[in-house]
C-alpha cells in the first residue's frame, strides 16, 4: 500500500516543531508500524536527510520504549497494544497517517517523536520499592502464603510497562494510572506494608511536583493502556492515600 | 605459559563458595564510601549489582543506553527462573540443578561456577519475594512451579509469561531506592564507548551522552560490564533493537579475553519471519512446550496442500502428522533442550516439510492440551455429560490462564487464532553463551574489570537451559559479584579518587572522538542497516544452526570484505552534537563486523559438535544416536579464550582446560 505520513519533526527541546509530510510506497500489510518507519528512515538516509528519531527497543510490546501518538490515539488505532505491536493491516492504501510524540508538560520533547519520561523514574524513586537489602538472609519465600487472588491482582497491576500512554491519552495529562499501578502492586502484598503510608504519600506528592494533571476519572488512560491496567487501581490508590493521610500527620 | 588462571578455590565442590566467602578480604563501611564502582548496563545482572553494591555503601555510577534502567532487555524474558527449592518435593537439590545445567551445557562449563549458581539460586527467590515480585501462586497461597526443557523436575518459578519483566522491575525498584539515597548516580541515555586502563587496571570509561552528543569521562576503582549478549550480530534475533556488544568488545580490545564466541543459542519457538523488511524476531516462551506438541505433516502431498492453502493443519488426522520430537526423543519428547529442538526443526524443514511459504516453519499445537484440561475441568465441575464444545471451551480457558499473553502476542503479529489453529514456529537467535572470559571472581583478564550476566561466558557451557539466564543474571548481581569485588577493592581503600585528567583518559577520549568524526565525515552512500543486514545473512547462512569448514572459511573472508566496504561506503547523516540514532548504530555495527569474524574463527577452530555449536563434520555415524551431535572431549574439553591482536584474524587462542571431578562426561541422551 502507499501512504502519506505527517510526522512531527522537532530538532530539540528548545526549538519549535512542525508536521512534515512524507510518502512511503509498497508497504506490506504484515509490517509492524515501526518497520514501516524503518522503511521511511532508510529512504531518508539514502537521500541524505536526517531520519526521524523515535524511541523503540524490544519491538515485542514489553520494554515500554515506543511512544507514538497516531491519528490522535496513544499507540494508534487498536486496543491492548504498544506502537511496535501495531500492524499495517490496520490501515488502508492511500491513508494519511498523523504521527506525533506524547504531549504532556511533564514529558518534554527531546527530538522528533522522542520525549523525556524521566518524571516516571523520579516518582518510582520517591517510594516505588520495598526497603529490603540483598543479604541472602531474607525469610523463605513460602513463609508468608499470599491468597492467589491478591497475588494475581498484584501481578495485573505490576504488568505496567511505564510507556506513558496513560498520560498521553488523558486530557489532563495525569499520571494517576501509572502511579496507581505501582501503589496497588505493593498494597496487595504483605511485604512492605510497614512503609505503605509513606510510599503512597511520597509517590503522589512527587507525581504532583512533576507537573502531571489531576485525575477526573474519565478512564481514557485505562482504555488506551497497552496492558489493560484497570481503573480499580486508581480507586485503590486513592483509598491508600486517604488512609495514609488520616493516620499520619 | 597461558595467562589464564580461573582462580577456582580449593576443597570439595560443595564447600568451595562458602569457604571462599569466609576467607576473602572485606572493606569496612567507612572505607566503602571512598570507593567508586561503574556498572554498565541495567538489566538483571547490572541492575541487581548496582543496587547491591550501593546498599553495601560503594558509590555506584550506572549507565544504560535506554531512557530508563527499567527498559533493559531482561524485561522481555518470558518463561521463568530456576531455583533448587524443591517445593514440589520431586527430588530437586543443588546437585541436581548443577548436574542438569552442566549436562544441558554439554559439558563445556566450569563445575565450580555452576555449583555456586545452584547454591545461590534459592536465595534469589527469597530475595525477589521480599521485594514484592508477584510470582504465580497456587490456591493455598504458596509459590507455583513449572517445568522447562532438558530437566525432569519442576523448579521454574514464574510470573505469567512476564517473569523477566517482574524480576527486572524488582531490581529496578532496588536501584530506585539507592538512586533516591544518592548512592547510585544514574546515567540514562548514555553509551559506553571505551574503557580506560591506568597502570594495568580498569579505572574508568568514556561514555557518550546520547541526547547532547557530549563525550564524558567517568572514573572509578572498578568497572563492571553487564551489557548483555551479542545475538544481534545476526541482525535478526529476539534481542532488542538496541542490544549490542560494544561495551564487551571495547574491553576485549583493551585486553579482556573473549571466550567461546561460537556458542550461540538458537531458540526453537519463535515466530517465523515473514519478509525482507523484518526488523526483529519474536520469541514465544519455551514454557509453551509444556503443553504444545510440535509436528509437521508426514506426507509431502499435505505439505504442498497446506502451502497452497488447499488444506488447513486442522484437516490432518493424527496418523497424518509427524510429532518428530516425540518420535525421536521418547524420554523428553517436546521438552528436549533448545539446541536439540532447534536442530530437529531445521532437519524437517531442510527435508522439505516446512509448513509456510518460506518453508521455514513447523506447528506447535495445543489441541491435545486443550482437550486434556477441558476433560479435567469438566470432572472438577461435576459435568459428566459435557459436550465436546463445552470441553473445548473449558480447556481453552485453562490454556488462556497459563499462556494468554503469549497467545495474544502471537495473534497480534500473525493475525491467526492459536486456540483454533496450531501456531507456526521456527528457530531464531536468542542468547549467547559465549562472552567475556572471567575467572571464578567474575573478573576479566583486565584487573578491576568485571563481566556479569549474559556478557560473560561462564555458566551455561555450550547451551543454556530454559529459565537459567534470569537465574544467572541475578546470581551474579545480587549474590556473587558483591562478595568477589570486595576482595579486589579491599586493596584500594587508600587509592583515593581516580582523576580523569590523566593521559590515559585523554587518549581514550581522543580515540573515541576520532571514530565519531570518521563516521560523520565519511561521505558514503549506504545506510548502517544495509551492512548490518548483510552481516546477518552471512552469519545465519554460514555460522548459524549448522556449520562446516568450507562455509566458515567463506564467512571469515566475506565478513572481512564487508567490514572494509562498510568503512568506505557507510553514510551517517545529521550531527554528532545531538541525538543521532544512526551514529549510535554505526558504532555498534562496526563492532559486530569484528566480532562476527572472531565468532566464525572460533567455530572453525572447534571441530566438534557441542550444544548450540553443531559442526556437520562431527556427528554420530551409527547406533541409537546416529545423526546426533558428536562431542569430542579428548580434543576440545576446553574454553577458547581469544586475545585481541589487531585484526580478528590475528586473535590468539588461549585454552582453559575444563576439569570434571564431580560429574561424569557422557553423551547427552534425551532419547
Amino acid at each position: 500500500m502507499n501512504l502519506t505520513l505527517k510526522i512531527w519533526r522537532q530538532k530539540g527541546s528548545n526549538v519549535k516543531g512542525k508536521l512534515v509530510a512524507y510518502n512511503v510506497a509498497d508497504i506490506s500489510e504484515h509490517m509492524s508500524f515501526l518497520e514501516m518507519m524503518d522503511v521511511l528512515n532508510e529512504q531518508l538516509v539514502n537521500s541524505g536527510e536526517e531520519p526521524v528519531a523515535f524511541d523503540h527497543d524490544c519491538r515485542e510490546g514489553i520494554c515500554g520504549s515506543c511512544s507514538m501518538y497516531i491519528n490522535g490515539r496513544a499507540h494508534g488505532p487498536d486496543g491492548g497494544i504498544t506502537t511496535c505491536q501495531l500492524h499495517m493491516r490496520t490501515f488502508k492504501d492511500g491513508d494519511t497517517i498523523i504521527v506525533e510524540p506524547w504531549r504532556a508538560k511533564a514529558f518534554p520533547v527531546v527530538k522528533d517523536l522522542v520525549v523525556d519520561r524521566s518524571a516516571f523514574d523520579r516518582i518510582q524513586q520517591a517510594g516505588g520499592y520495598i526497603s529490603v537489602n540483598t543479604s541472602g538472609n531474607t525469610q523463605d519465600a513460602n513463609a508468608i502464603p499470599i491468597p492467589k487472588l491478591n497475588a494475581d491482582l498484584a501481578m495485573d497491576a505490576a504488568t505496567c510497562i511505564g510507556c506513558g500512554a496513560c498520560v498521553a491519552a488523558c486530557k489532563n495529562a495525569s499520571a494517576s494510572l501509572f502511579v496507581a499501578a505501582k501503589v496497588s502492586q505493593y498494597a496487595l502484598l504483605p511485604q512492605g506494608q510497614v512503609e505503605a503510608n509513606d510510599r503512597v504519600i511520597n509517590m503522589v506528592d512527587q507525581m504532583d511536583a512533576e507537573g502531571f494533571g489531576s485525575c477526573t476519572n474519565t478512564g481514557a488512560c485505562s482504555a488506551e493502556c497497552p496492558k489493560d491496567i484497570s481503573l480499580e487501581n486508581i480507586a485503590r490508590m486513592n483509598r491508600e492515600y486517604m488512609r495514609a493521610k488520616a493516620v499520619t500527620k | 605459559m597461558s595467562k589464564l588462571d580461573a582462580k577456582i578455590p580449593e576443597g570439595p565442590l560443595k564447600d568451595k563458595w562458602n569457604s571462599y566467602k569466609d576467607k576473602i578480604d572485606l572493606v569496612n563501611p567507612a572505607n566503602k564510601r571512598l570507593i567508586d564502582v561503574i556498572v554498565v548496563g541495567t538489566g538483571l545482572a547490572g541492575g541487581s549489582a548496582a543496587a547491591t553494591l550501593a546498599e553495601l555503601g560503594y558509590n555506584v555510577k550506572a549507565f544504560c543506553y535506554q531512557d530508563s534502567p527499567r527498559r533493559a532487555h531482561s524485561i522481555a524474558a518470558q518463561g521463568g527462573i530456576n531455583a533448587a527449592k524443591n517445593y514440589q518435593g520431586d527430588g530437586d537439590s543443588f546437585y541436581r540443578l548443577f548436574y542438569d545445567t552442566v549436562k544441558g551445557g554439554d559439558y563445556r562449563s566450569r563445575e565450580a561456577n555452576v555449583y555456586r549458581l545452584a547454591e545461590v539460586s534459592t536465595n534469589i527467590i527469597d530475595q525477589c519475594v521480599a521485594q514484592g515480585v508477584p510470582f504465580a501462586r497456587d490456591y493455598g497461597g504458596l509459590l507455583d512451579n513449572r517445568s522447562f526443557g532438558g530437566v525432569l523436575v519442576s523448579r521454574t518459578f514464574y510470573a505469567k509469561g512476564q517473569t523477566g519483566q517482574q524480576l527486572l522491575l524488582g531490581a529496578y525498584s532496588a536501584m530506585n531506592r539507592q538512586i533516591a539515597r544518592g548512592k547510585i548516580e544514574m546515567h540514562n541515555r548514555h553509551e559506553m564507548l571505551d574503557v580506560v586502563v591506568v597502570d594495568g587496571k580498569a579505572r574508568g570509561i568514556i561514555a557518550r551522552n546520547l541526547v547532547t552528543g557530549e563525550i564524558e569521562r567517568h572514573s572509578a576503582h572498578a568497572v563492571v560490564i553487564a551489557s548483555g549478549g551479542y545475538g544481534n550480530v545476526y541482525f535478526l534475533s529476539t534481542n532488542a533493537m538496541g542490544s549490542n556488544a560494544t561495551a564487551a568488545w571495547k574491553i576485549h580490545k583493551k585486553g579482556a579475553f573473549f571466550a567461546n564466541p561460537c556458542y550461540t543459542q538458537i531458540h526453537p519457538t519463535c515466530i517465523p519471519r515473514s519478509g525482507d523488511y523484518q526488523s526483529k524476531l519474536t520469541l514465544m516462551s519455551e514454557s509453551l512446550r509444556n503443553d504444545g506438541r510440535i509436528w509437521v505433516p508426514k506426507n509431502m502431498g499435505d505439505v504442498q496442500a497446506i502451502r497452497d492453502g488447499k488444506k488447513k493443519p486442522t484437516d490432518l488426522t493424527e496418523e497424518e502428522r509427524d510429532y518428530y520430537l516425540e518420535r525421536r526423543y521418547p524420554a523428553f519428547g517436546n521438552l528436549v533442550p533448545r539446541d536439540v529442538a532447534s536442530r530437529a526443526a531445521k532437519e524437517r524443514c531442510d527435508a522439505g516439510y516446512g509448513v509456510n511459504k518460506t518453508g521455514e516453519a513447523v506447528y506447535l499445537d495445543f489441541k491435545s492440551a486443550i482437550q486434556r484440561y477441558g476433560k479435567e475441568q469438566a470432572k472438577l465441575l461435576h459435568m459428566p455429560d459435557a459436550s465436546p464444545e463445552k470441553i473445548t471451551e473449558l480447556g481453552e480457558k485453562v490454556v488462556e490462564a497459563k499462556y494468554g499473553n503469549l497467545f495474544q502476542m502471537y495473534e497480534k503479529i500473525v493475525d491467526d487464532n492459536p486456540y483454533k489453529t496450531p501456531m507456526m514456529i521456527y528457530p531464531a537467535t536468542h542468547y549467547t553463551m559465549g562472552g567475556v572470559w572471567v575467572d571464578y571472581n567474575l573478573m576479566t583478564t583486565i584487573p578491576g574489570c568485571y563481566a556479569i550476566g549474559e556478557a560473560n561466558f561462564s555458566d551455561h557451557g555450550a547451551n543454556r537451559l530454559g529459565a537459567s539466564a534470569l537465574m544467572q543474571g541475578l546470581a551474579d548481581g545480587y549474590f556473587v559479584l558483591p562478595y568477589t569485588i570486595g576482595d579486589y577493592l579491599s586493596h584500594d581503600i587508600r587509592t583515593g579518587k581516580i582523576p580523569t585528567n590523566t593521559p590515559e583518559f585523554e587518549q581514550a577520549e581522543r580515540e573515541v572522538k576520532e571514530k565519531i568524526e570518521f563516521f560523520m565525515n565519511n561521505k558514503g552512500t549506504k545506510s548502517v542497516d544495509h551492512f548490518h543486514r548483510r552481516l546477518g545473512k552471512i552469519m545465519w547462512n554460514k555460522v548459524g544452526m549448522s556449520r562446516n569448514e568450507k562455509g566458515l572459511k567463506e564467512a571469515i573472508r566475506e565478513i572481512k570484505a564487508l567490514r572494509e566496504e562498510f568503512y568506505k561506503e557507510v553514510s551517517v547523516p545529521g550531527s554528532d552534537q545531538e541525538m543521532n540514532q544512526e551514529l549510535e548504530k554505526a558504532g555498534r555495527v562496526a563492532d559486530f563486523l569484528e566480532l562476527g569474524e572472531l565468532f566464525a574463527k572460533d567455530a572453525l577452530d572447534r571441530n566438534e559438535s557441542c550444544g548450540g555449536h553443531f559442526r556437520e563434520e562431527s556427528v554420530e555415524l551409527a547406533g541409537e544416536q546416529k545423526g546426533e551431535a558428536l562431542r569430542d572431549d579428548k580434543n576440545y574439553a576446553y574454553v577458547s579464550a581469544w586475545e585481541y591482536k589487531g585484526e580478528p584474524s590475528e586473535a590468539v587462542l588461549h585454552k582453559e582446560e575444563l576439569k570434571y571431578e564431580n560429574i561424569e562426561l557422557k553423551q547427552r541422551s534425551y532419547k
